[in-house]
């Protein structure tokens, strides 16, 4: 038998149609975005309940005027000084008695907050200041809360949450689902995020 | 002479293209993989803010999104220079938004309703009055769940 081979097929325009479907793609791309800070909004009540009584200590202000300029606490201050100041104020832990807070390295000022459960965020703006400022000071308070989180986790579990958080979110995980959602839940008690925005 | 002049013409030897299918093939596949095909056309200005403490958005299909900002020049001369809100293609009022959540929540399952987030992807320009319109709205609306649609980065991008 005569080995017959197949006529071979000819591939020289394989390059142009992939080409053209390369263009195509290149043209409709868009690498969209997709990563945020999320916030959840309070719900409205319609019933007036009494707001309840919040000691002036307990409360962390952050200002943001028309003019971009930060007000905390009353005092003039710079964007990067921010984070530090939110980090010190929620893990103070003044409180005595009750409001003790066992896991917090601050100074113990009476008169900055009690614990991080009572600490509570009030930040506002004015209709005129600029969304990139608003954004930047929601980070600089956020990455305080983190940064308070992960080294809570790290004493505790010797991994930090954000990496708890990805492990939880793998597939491939091996270890114990459950107890490390418990971890988390624990941290997150731990360290809330109290930031309450005051609408105009 | 014929004979000779083949063998003498001293051209290079053309290069080989076998690869160049694969090569484009690969680029092809890349781009088709990271493409997400646009589903508005953008009829504002919309540059995102960085932020480094960012989380990422997943389940596409359960995200509204606002946009805002300044109207691309274009449409400047009909609807001027402050920051508009559009949904879908459209420009709108903060009065719309109530229609449009409505809308969004009725094209989902119902057991997927309560997942909806809203992503708010702002114009760093902006002013916050608008944005705070918005969420007074998304409030009375009841879609609580809301992300600001950021670019990773260092925040002191945002100051240029």
């Amino acid at each position: 038998m005569a080995k017959r081979s197949a006529p071979e097929v000819n591939a020289g325009s394989m390059a142009d149609i992939a080409f053209l479907l390369l263009i195509f793609f290149l043209v409709t791309t868009t690498i969209e975005t997709d990563t945020g800070l999320n916030r959840k909004l309070p719900p409205i009540d319609d019933e007036q309940t009494e707001p309840p009584i919040i000691k002036e200590k307990n409360i962390f202000t952050v200002f943001i005027n028309g003019k971009n300029q930060l007000l905390v606490e009353d005092e003039v201050m710079e964007l990067k000084d921010l984070r530090k100041a939110a980090m010190e104020f929620l893990d103070n832990g003044g409180g005595t008695g009750d409001d003790a807070c066992s896991y917090c390295h601050g100074k113990k000022d009476p008169s900055s907050s009690d614990n991080p459960d009572k600490a509570i965020i009030s930040l506002k703006n004015e209709r005129e200041t600029t969304y990139s400022t608003y954004i930047s000071v929601q980070n600089e308070l956020v990455a305080a809360y983190n940064i308070l989180r992960d080294r809570r986790a790290e004493e505790l579990y010797g991994m930090t949450l954000t990496q708890m958080e990805k492990d939880s979110d793998d597939v491939n995980y091996r270890g114990n689902k459950e107890k490390l959602k418990e971890k988390i839940e624990r941290i997150k008690i731990e360290y809330p995020q109290k930031l309450s925005e005051v609408v105009q | 002479m014929g004979k000779f002049n083949k063998k003498k013409s001293g051209n290079l030897p053309a290069i080989n293209t076998a690869s160049l299918p694969d090569i484009v093939f690969m680029l092809l596949f890349f781009f088709m993989v990271a493409t997400v095909m646009r589903q508005n056309t953008l009829k504002i200005q919309n540059v995102l803010p960085s932020a480094d403490q960012v989380e990422k958005l997943d389940k596409k299909d359960l995200i509204m999104y606002i946009y805002v900002g300044q109207p691309q020049e274009r449409f400047q001369s009909q609807y001027g220079k402050e920051s508009r809100i559009q949904l879908n293609d459209k420009f709108a009022d903060v009065g719309d938004i109530k229609a449009f959540i409505a809308a969004e929540r009725a094209s989902k399952r119902e057991e997927l309703r309560d997942y909806l987030t809203t992503a708010l992807k702002v114009d760093k320009d902006a002013n916050m009055g608008i944005v705070g319109d918005i969420k007074k709205e998304l409030r009375k609306e009841n879609a609580l769940k809301i992300n600001y649609t950021t670019r990773k980065g260092d925040i002191s991008e945002n100051k240029k």
